[in-house]
């Protein structure tokens, strides 16, 4: 077994839980944008550079972003930063559902017989991926390239709506 | 135990994903919500990728359209998502999500 | 001009197009969006002509155009439309009566600021029925049929404001849909044994003798064949959408949408689609009758349904005082009685009495909805009267779609049409029960319609908005006057002596008549009976007018408790109150314990382990209290809580329900083995 992939494994799930563990959410925040750079290099590994470099451009770089600016926008004092502990009572259900989940997808994962490795890795050019884009996948494209635009409007939208009645309040609990 | 590269990538993949799966029930703050669907997501697309990297493929560049597309979506669901949690972070003056249930009947 | 099978399609595109123009059209662009729906309308009017002269050319075939919608794994998945009599009368009947409502509602709704919504909301009910009409697949027929139910929705809480009408269309689109999930089971169950949902494909649809016969060779629970169990899962669907028996309740609630609308819902549409829908499934319907001793014929269940709904739907109308009300109950009543005609055999006659009652009953909706806008929105008879003088237009059509419906005879549409309904329930060998529940709601029928007639019409105004009523303008005179002609005109298209109709329906291509001698006792025993409504209804409401609203009927004073019962309408809604409500709660309740014990209870117990120990068995203590509390006590109240408190509201609830979920049917599938 290659030794990158089990590094790439332990780094990304390892950062990945980290972060879903931790109290202080910056650091969680950081740690996911790890975890994201873990997936990228799984990409590049199994060959799919063009995908990685997508995943580095909009999770490591673009949705990061976002996450930084949600989790400063919406906290009031350093010491909001830190959340709250939460209820032990979901955190345990949570690990019961997750930890079946899981042991239902490895059980489903090793019971299964699945095609042994192929000898040549498929190779994808970046043009083959353009012809089939613009070519076969043309109207998806184009029904992705709405969905954006849609989607960003209506953050904007949702966003910068201010609830008229208490609008002075809420500026100043935005200081 | 001899583990196909398939089967680690799967199990990976599964891993990834219950850990999103966990964070989304076990936390509290919005954000973190969002993040572990974003981490389930990510989860996803390493299947994709896998079962392009060493499963049959008739079309060689399915898995890899497929991924582009998904992450695509994932963006504009992150950007939603956050502004949604900006909206209720107006509205409730903080972002648990347990207390905004407001829409129960 | 003829129109073939290919362009079928055409027809509902063309109102689903209009109703794209009506959602983009600014508030003040009434013309362009009132214009778009009747346009569209009307060319779809003149399209399903054309698709009728191709039809009648050819009565005997089933013209079909399948293609393929998506591949699916080994197959694709199918599409098609479907070009016969049954379908090109049909569309030729809802275009042309939806033309004349979407005239109407122009006057109508010309005070209503959602003037354009509201057209757009009417042309996507249109597009949806039509497409319905011309599916060749079940499956796009229960998408469109779907969307039929969306659109009613929509245009039964078309008020949303009003609270009454908000509740009204919640209660018709649920109450649909508890039958459309039988639907949705027929048809998996049908996709499972056949491999298609095409109607007819060149000797593989699911109607053509192959599929049947393998259908109804195998069978199932209780030595029920699987076409009489798919048949009746469908039949489902059709109660609900038809508002039959036991799942009438909605039809009623649904007159708190315009008047238009219920015109719309109550006469082509909407109710018309169950009717249309069994009709569409006869073979499969029918298929079971060939075994020789089957522990239950499809068609039996058919006609139950039906005679029971025809003679209560009519009981209820006798004591209800909302005119829109008596005719919703009248409606109900009416497709009872095609029902009936289905279960009995004769689909024919179904399709037509659906053909008539159509006309005759958007004419009643119509003109009530005249009265309704001329009195100042005031709906209750009590308080209407005098109306035959200022409004004399609305008062002979509306007299003449009552004369249609009670079934006066020969000149009638409505006499022909239900004359054939009760031939056929005397010719059925399997009961007569049937036909005489079909002879009481005649009678019935002949009195609650005389009453409604005598208490607004006749006598002198009873409230300030009746005595100012006058007539309304001709946009809204004109599909009165139409619907009226064709209220009596229709029925020569199928009287006993040239039933040009039945014979086109059944593919026939030459009509051969019968004389009009034949079962003349039948239609001689049923002008008596419907004279005898029409003069006892008489005899009651219009010797001696009411003078007053607060008057009491004088039905009321006879017989106190037989018409407390009918007006609380049986008490069906209490019932379903008290019984499905209250089923609902107990589940809710069982759902909350497991919640508290099972759940909840494992993490106390190790949390107990642990630092907290105080704290927990301190919550334990109190939900156990609490718990123990909602376990004794069973009221209702307590129900509601419990309801409300599994519905938290709380994300995190609802995934932990579906990952746990995902958890149990994988489980499930991996231990099962499969299929």
């Amino acid at each position: 077994m290659s030794l990158p992939l089990l590094l790439i494994i332990l780094v990304t799930l390892g950062a990945a839980a980290l972060a879903m563990a931790l109290r202080n959410l910056i650091h969680s925040a950081l740690l996911l944008i790890a975890s994201w750079a873990g997936v990228a290099a799984f990409f590049l590994w199994a060959g799919a550079e063009f995908v990685a470099f997508a995943q580095v451009l909009v999770y490591v770089g673009a949705v990061s972003m976002i996450v930084l600016f949600a989790v400063l926008l919406t906290r009031r004092s350093r010491a909001d930063l830190a959340v709250a502990p939460d209820s032990l009572g979901r955190a345990f259900s949570g690990f019961l559902a997750g930890g079946a989940v899981f042991g239902v997808l490895v059980g489903g994962v090793l019971s299964s017989p699945l095609p042994g490795s192929k000898a040549v890795e498929p190779t994808v050019s970046v043009r083959d991926i353009g012809t089939q884009l613009m070519g076969p996948n043309a109207v998806a494209l184009l029904v992705v390239g709405v969905i954006l635009t849609v989607a960003l409007l209506g953050a904007v939208v949702l966003a910068a709506t201010e609830p008229k009645p208490d609008q002075g309040q809420a500026q100043e609990g935005g200081r | 135990m001899n583990l196909d590269p398939l089967h680690l990538c799967l199990i990976f993949s599964s891993a990834l994903f219950c850990i999103g799966l966990i964070g989304t029930l076990a936390r509290s703050n919005t954000i973190l919500v969002l993040l572990g669907i974003e981490l389930m997501l990510n989860a996803a697309n390493l299947n994709f990728i896998a079962f392009w990297r060493y499963g049959p493929s008739p079309v060689p560049a399915t898995g890899v359209l497929f991924v582009l597309f998904s992450i695509a979506v994932a963006a504009a669901e992150a950007a939603v998502g956050l502004a949604l949690v900006i909206a209720i972070y107006r509205h409730q003056k903080n972002v648990r999500l347990q207390e905004a249930n407001h829409l129960k009947g | 001009m003829s129109l073939s099978v290919q362009l079928l399609w055409l027809i509902p595109a063309l109102p689903l197009l209009a109703a794209g123009i009506g959602a983009l059209t600014p508030r003040r662009g009434r013309g362009l969006a009132a214009g778009a729906a009747i346009g569209a309308m009307g060319i779809a009017f003149l399209l399903s002509c054309g698709a009728l002269t191709t039809a009648l050319a050819h009565p005997a075939a089933h013209a079909a155009h399948n293609f393929a919608w998506f591949d699916l794994g080994l197959g694709a998945l199918r599409l098609g439309w479907l070009l016969d009599p049954l379908t090109a009368f049909m569309c030729v009947m809802v275009t042309f009566v939806g033309l004349l409502i979407f005239i109407f509602s122009v006057g109508y709704m010309h005070e209503d600021a959602n003037f354009t919504r509201f057209f757009c909301f009417l042309s996507l009910f249109a597009a949806a029925m039509l497409g319905l009409l011309v599916a060749n697949s079940l499956l796009l027929l229960f998408i469109c049929w779907e969307l039929v139910g969306l659109a009613s929705y929509l245009l039964i809480g078309f008020w949303f404001h009003k609270p009454a009408a908000a509740a009204a269309a919640k209660k018709a689109f649920i109450t649909t849909r508890i039958g459309d999930l039988g639907l949705l089971l027929g048809m998996l169950w049908l996709y499972d044994s056949t491999g298609s949902l095409l109607f007819y494909d060149g000797g593989a649809g699911v109607l053509e003798p192959n599929a049947l016969g393998s259908l109804v060779a195998q069978t199932t629970v209780g030595g029920l064949a699987v076409s009489t169990a798919i048949g009746l899962l469908i039949f489902c669907g059709a109660i609900g959408k038809s508002g039959q028996f036991p799942l009438h309740v909605w039809l009623p609630d649904a007159m708190e949408g315009p008047t238009p609308v219920s015109a719309l819902i109550h006469a082509a549409t909407m109710v018309a689609a169950g009717v249309f829908l069994i009709a569409r499934v006869y073979p499969l319907m029918a298929v079971d009758q060939l075994l020789a001793a089957p522990p239950l014929h499809a068609l039996t269940v058919v006609a139950t349904i039906g005679a029971i709904t025809a003679l209560m739907g009519a009981l209820i109308g006798v004591a209800q005082s909302d005119i829109k009300r008596i005719l919703a109950f009248s409606t109900v009543s009416q497709l009872g009685y095609m029902m009936l005609a289905l279960g009995v055999g004769s689909w024919v006659a179904a399709i037509f009495h659906l053909l008539t009652h159509a006309f005759f009953k958007a004419l009643l909706f119509l003109g009530a909805g005249s009265v309704i806008h001329a009195a100042h929105h005031e709906q209750d008879i009590r308080q209407l009267g005098g109306l035959r003088g200022p409004m004399r237009t609305t008062f002979a059509t509306f007299a003449i779609g009552t004369m249609a419906l009670t079934g006066v005879p020969f000149l009638f549409s409505g006499f022909w049409s239900k004359e054939g309904i009760l031939h056929a329930a005397h010719e059925w060998d399997v009961s007569h029960l049937p036909f005489y529940a079909g002879l009481a709601a005649v009678v019935l029928t002949a009195f609650y319609m005389t009453r409604l007639v005598a208490e607004t019409f006749y006598g002198s105004a009873r409230s300030d908005s009746a005595s100012h009523a006058h007539e309304n303008p001709s946009v809204m005179t004109l599909p009165l006057v139409i619907l009226a002609v064709c209220a009596i005109a229709l029925g020569f298209l199928g009287t006993p002596v040239w039933p040009w109709l039945q014979a086109r329906l059944l593919g026939q291509e030459e009509v051969h008549g019968h004389s009009l001698l034949e079962g003349g006792g039948l239609m001689i025993l049923s002008i008596f009976l419907v004279a005898l409504g029409l003069g006892v209804g008489w005899a009651i409401y219009g010797r001696k007018l009411r003078v007053s609203a607060a008057a009491p009927d004088p039905l009321e004073t006879a017989l106190p408790p037989v018409f407390a019962t009918l007006r609380a309408k049986f008490g069906f809604d209490e019932l379903y109150a008290a019984t499905v409500g209250r089923l609902n709660n107990a589940i809710a309740v069982v759902a909350d314990l497991l919640d508290r014990y099972v759940w909840d209870g494992a993490i106390r117990f190790l949390a107990v382990l642990g630092e907290f120990v105080g704290v927990v068995s301190r919550e334990t203590d109190g939900d156990a209290l609490n718990g123990g509390f909602n376990a004794t006590s069973e009221s209702l109240r307590d129900g509601g809580k419990a309801y409300s408190r599994a519905q938290t509201g709380e994300a995190h609830g609802y995934l932990r329900v579906i990952a746990i979920g995902f958890v149990l049917l994988v489980l499930a599938v991996m231990l099962g083995g499969g299929r």
